[in-house]
């Protein structure tokens, strides 16, 4: 067997009593005790989530600008200058040449001539590649960031969480949602992947466990991936592996918002898109919601009046108290669906994503049981 | 560490079978199970009355992580389902060994439960599991 990258936090989590697991190759805490209860801490106070495996990739040169241009699906000239410290974020696809999703990623602009990446764990080395093949051709410097740990604080008491434990605490209190700041040698971010407000912090290796004590001491409960999985499905956001993949670009993924078709920009993959939606996309993503008992999961064929379509991630919605799923169905599909559990035919409702933001649910519950 | 009482019998399938006064025979899944599985939120029961032969799935437990069939794991007749579970599948997680015991049954050969595992049989298994 491999032996499994640690992060930084590594104790702390078997000091905690963490249930660990495999996680592409990372060992990583699945859940601390009850994965509802850390799910629910998030959606109402605060929790905290140890996110180190995540890749920083630090791009810098003074063609940086023309190179993600090229390489990402939007447009980091979006990204306008840092004014008073604080640095924009976007989210974006990096796409190959025939418009399949190599990652999902966000991208900060650290300053004129630099941008930081944080890429998937699982897809680290594709990236890397992908980012250094290209880099030559723009004088890029590609640096990958191994030394940094990476914590988010996510939930409505984030803010306050965080602030006292950062040297400058009023300037992120006010950090405005997708954009960022230094904090000495840290690096804060409005960001998160759990539909809730969230700090997410980058910083040494060495000072992530006094971090996560700190914020311990201060009423952050440590969560695991499985509350991960539970509010970012809530928060109907993708995961990459699953809800989308090389086979796939970002207009069958509920993606194309984050795709900038900006006049006179070519990126890569951009034709591919535009053949696609000349000739029509002929699938789409939908949120489900099952009714009665039972979980949705990655795999199951759901049955709509337009053809077969699948789950691409399902999970139970702790704050819906149903099983809730993300799917790709026929484009022409619409209404409820039936989704084969086990080989039995089950109803469920179609919705709008996402299901749950910012502590409320979104979807009308009463239809879907109709 | 993993809780395994010395009153009752167990199975590779880490269910255990726990012999009342009465001669009927409660069960559920270990305390290694339930961990395994994370927290449950849905508990398919049997039907009261319902023959079941040994081996026959007889329950479903699901987690938010997946869904696990449990066996019967011994023939019998169904005498009670744990109807608390419908609304309280946490039980299972909360306390495997009590308030969540899933299901009991009459067995049609008293003596079959001998053939279980007993507690020192299902340590030695689990430890094996880990190696």
């Amino acid at each position: 067997m491999n032996e499994l990258k640690r992060t930084p936090l590594y104790q702390s989590h078997l000091d905690a009593g963490a249930r660990m697991v495999d996680f592409g190759g990372w060992s990583l805490p699945v859940a601390y005790g009850s994965q509802i209860e850390e799910h629910k801490v998030v959606r109402r106070a605060v929790g905290m989530f140890d996110v180190s495996h995540m890749t920083i990739i630090d791009v810098g040169g003074d063609r940086v600008r023309p190179y993600l241009r090229w390489l990402l699906a939007n447009d980091v000239a979006k990204l306008g200058a840092s004014a008073n410290g604080v640095c924009k974020a976007l989210y974006t696809c990096m796409l190959d040449e025939v418009g399949g999703i190599l990652d999902d990623l966000i991208v900060y602009r650290l300053g004129q001539a630099s941008f930081r990446l944080i890429v998937n764990a699982a897809t680290r080395e594709k990236d890397l590649a992908w980012l250094n093949g290209h880099a030559a051709d723009y004088s890029v410097e590609v640096v990958e960031r191994t030394e940094l740990a990476m914590v988010a604080v996510q939930g409505p008491r984030a803010g306050a969480t965080v602030g006292p434990l950062l040297a400058n605490g009023a300037a992120v209190a006010s950090l405005a949602p997708f954009t960022a700041r230094r904090d000495n040698d840290w690096f804060v971010a409005r960001t998160g992947y759990t539909g809730e407000d969230g700090i997410e912090i980058m910083l040494p290796g060495a000072r992530a466990s006094t971090l996560w004590a700190d914020l311990q001491a201060r009423s952050a409960v440590a969560c695991g991936l499985g509350a991960r999985d539970t509010l970012r499905l809530e928060a109907g956001l993708n995961l990459y592996g699953l809800d989308m993949d090389e086979s796939v670009t970002p207009l069958e993924c509920g993606l194309a918002w984050t795709v900038a078709f900006t006049e006179d920009r070519p990126f890569v993959g951009r034709e591919a898109l535009e053949a696609r939606r000349r000739t029509g996309v002929a699938v789409k993503q939908i949120g489900l919601i099952l009714e009665g008992r039972g979980v949705l999961r990655s795999g199951f064929v759901v049955k709509t009046g337009a053809g077969d379509g699948t789950v691409t991630s399902g999970t139970f919605s702790p704050t819906l108290g149903r099983s809730i799923a993300l799917a790709r169905v026929p484009s022409e599909a619409d209404g409820p669906c039936d989704v084969l559990i086990r080989g039995q035919a089950r109803r469920a409702q179609t919705v709008k994503l996402p299901f749950v933001r910012n502590g409320e649910i979104k979807v009308d519950l009463e239809t879907a049981d109709d | 560490m993993t809780e395994i009482p010395n009153d009752r019998r167990y199975t590779k399938d880490h269910e255990w079978v726990r012999e009342q006064d009465d001669g009927i025979l409660a069960i559920g899944i270990t305390d290694h199970a339930q961990a395994a599985l994370g927290d449950l939120v849905f508990v398919e029961l049997p039907v009261v009355e319902d023959a079941i032969g040994s081996g026959a799935v007889c329950a479903v437990v699901e987690s938010v992580k997946a869904a696990s069939d449990v066996y019967s794991p011994l023939a019998g007749t169904i005498t009670e389902a744990n109807t608390a579970l419908a609304d309280a599948p946490e039980l299972v997680n909360s306390d495997p060994y009590g308030e969540g015991w899933l299901f009991r049954l009459r067995p049609d050969s008293p003596t079959e439960i001998e053939e279980l595992l007993d507690n020192e049989d299902y340590a030695r298994l689990l430890t094996e599991l880990d190696d």
